[in-house]
């Protein structure tokens, strides 16, 4: 155990010298975490103000306010490696990987960590500045702030779980673009990217509760908004344990067949 | 005690055959034809501790594919393995800490920053105590000549010096069995030489293993004492380098100064070249006496020497066989 907290030690300061290199590559995508729920924010917004002050329970404020801790969730959610993995088994740095003796998976974990915190940075100011110019109005609990955190935590670890699960697609199909596309419209629509998932229909909701991705975004922005009842937050940390130790299992499996089946392409 | 054991290992890849052209292509969403490419085909052999071995092949031989099963990266389709004890495919941990594979220029270090730097994380890695990695590190530093680049950012290095770098990683850890693909590809004669000096005296001081492929046949002949070959995947030889040359070689050349350097000597063998009294000749092995006393008694030479031809010839003549394997001789 030791061991492994060296090794992440080092390795998390290895990736902050190595991202905080590419300035600009990281100004683009902290544009983009940003960008996008303002998008929504605008659009529900205007929907909210030009029919009669709200929709669904959500004032423009309410809009606000849940579009900016999602995009802080976001942050503190978000994986990538799914992108990198096609090109690590394809090109063969892989078995750069496999040759260590420490499992490739705490790599992308200590990288995903190193990004996120390193982002900070940028995205506490970020958030500060859509406060002002949005006025989000809140109306929560101290219990449901406080459960934040670990629904955070738990959160960053299943989207981590699952999007890694996803990526190891690359040892079957060289071709990974459709299934990570086919990834993220899932999170879009089921995890209340596109539209709080209280103004979507009740069908689609009831598909969302059985889906990890709801658990994996939406969960800890309701929960801080205050907009679920103490039951409604078991029940949501509840699914969130529940879908870590399956994920986990079906990572242990697929890892071991794709391993199985690994090519290592080229010198 | 060997420390490869390698005994019937196979390796099968199922490809996708499609012919060329869009209505093959379409047909090949439906229905794929696979076809068997065996790259590795009931090899056996074993490597002892201290010993290097030339594994030698023309591409395509499956001299790669035996380096990634014995590391632990692909999995045998048939056969068995053993390394150190350890069946490499488990890749447990204390087989990992114990070997290494070098190939191409892109396993140990991370682009952006220095080698130093990449050295650091695998001593977490490998979990090198510090006084032991702080050791190794002066000893490989000193070997290869590492002072001046290891602060530099690898992306800024040139090929030999990433190389070196990249081999450096590699020991860290001071593993028992190297697996070195290639470890001179690219690289400048000096470059080569050091690497090869290096290797020999890693070798000397560490009782460590080597299994090496290499097209350069100075690194073979500089290091490998013994040699494996392999063709199409079938182990075609396995033993002394110079009793391949011995087996193989069907011709030497025979080269003679004459004072008169016009004589006709097509009957004594085939002229291969003639320049400033220096003839040589190429002659059947088997004829190499008879043809040297009949040429010392007929004609007045002044100087002569008797040599096996270039080891590259050798090995181009084993490979141009139209079926190689009826030249399998172990």
């Amino acid at each position: 155990m030791l061991a492994l907290i060296a090794y992440y030690q080092q390795r998390i300061k290895t990736s902050f010298i190595v991202q905080s290199q590419y300035r600009v590559a990281l100004a683009i995508w902290m544009i983009g975490l940003v960008l996008e729920p303002v998008i929504y924010l605008v659009v529900w917004r205007t929907v909210a103000e030009s029919s009669g002050g709200q929709v669904g329970g959500f004032t423009p404020g309410g809009f606000a306010a849940y579009y900016i801790v999602l995009m802080v969730v976001m942050h503190l959610t978000q994986i990538w490696h799914m992108w990198e993995m096609e090109y690590l088994i394809r090109d063969g740095t892989m078995s750069g990987r496999l040759l260590r003796p420490i499992h490739p998976i705490h790599q992308d974990v200590s990288e995903n960590i190193a990004y996120k915190v390193l982002m900070l940075i940028v995205v506490v100011p970020a958030t500060l500045f859509l406060v002002v110019v949005f006025q989000p109005e809140i109306q929560t609990s101290l219990w449901a702030v406080l459960l934040f955190l670990p629904a955070i935590l738990l959160a960053a670890m299943l989207a981590f779980l699952v999007g890694w699960l996803v990526a190891l697609a690359a040892f079957w199909t060289t071709r990974t673009l459709a299934i990570n596309e086919f990834y993220f419209i899932s999170m879009f629509f089921f995890a209340g990217q596109v539209a709080p998932l209280e103004l979507l229909p009740d069908f689609i909701r009831r598909i969302a509760d059985l889906l990890p991705f709801r658990w994996m975004l939406s969960f800890p922005v309701e929960l801080f908004l205050g907009r679920l009842n103490p039951q409604a937050a078991l029940e949501g940390f509840s699914a969130q344990v529940i879908w870590i130790g399956l994920a986990w299992l079906a990572l242990r499996w697929v890892w071991t067949q794709g391993v199985r089946r690994y090519g290592a392409v080229g010198g | 005690m060997a420390v490869i054991q390698v005994d019937n290992l196979r390796k099968v890849y199922q490809v996708h055959q499609r012919e060329a052209g869009l209505g093959a292509a379409l047909k090949s969403l439906l229905v794929r034809k696979m076809d068997e490419v065996r790259a590795v085909d009931s090899l056996s052999f074993q490597v002892e501790v201290g010993e290097v071995v030339g594994f030698l092949g023309p591409n395509g031989a499956g001299k790669t594919t035996s380096l990634k099963m014995l590391a632990g990266l692909l999995h045998p389709s048939g056969g068995e393995a053993k390394v150190l004890g350890y069946t490499p495919e488990r890749r447990e941990r204390g087989f990992l800490s114990q070997i290494t594979l070098v190939m191409g220029q892109r396993n140990q270090l991370v682009w952006d920053i220095p080698a130093i730097d990449s050295f650091e994380l695998n001593r977490a890695v490998y979990r090198i105590p510090l006084s032991d990695y702080k050791r190794t590190l002066d000893e490989l530093t000193h070997l290869l000549g590492l002072e001046p680049i290891l602060n530099k950012p690898v992306r800024n290095l040139s090929l030999g010096e990433r190389m070196k770098c990249e081999i450096a990683g590699a020991l860290l850890h001071r593993p028992r069995v190297l697996f070195l693909d290639e470890p001179t590809i690219g690289l400048d004669v000096t470059a080569q030489k050091r690497i090869r000096e290096f290797i020999a005296e890693y070798n000397r001081r560490h009782e460590a293993a080597v299994l090496l492929t290499s097209h350069y046949m100075a690194d073979v002949e500089a290091l490998c004492k013994r040699v494996i070959v392999i063709h199409h995947g079938k182990l075609l030889f396995d033993g002394d380098l110079s009793d391949l040359v011995a087996k193989f070689a069907p011709t030497k050349t025979i080269s003679i100064h004459l004072e008169d350097d016009r004589a006709d000597l097509s009957a004594y063998g085939e002229v291969i070249s003639r320049e400033e009294g220096q003839i040589t000749l190429r002659v059947p092995r088997a004829e190499t006496t008879r043809v040297t006393t009949r040429l010392l008694a007929d004609m007045p030479v002044t100087d002569f020497t008797v040599q096996d031809p270039p080891i590259e010839d050798v090995i181009e003549t084993v490979f141009a066989e139209p079926d190689a394997t009826a030249l399998k001789v172990n």
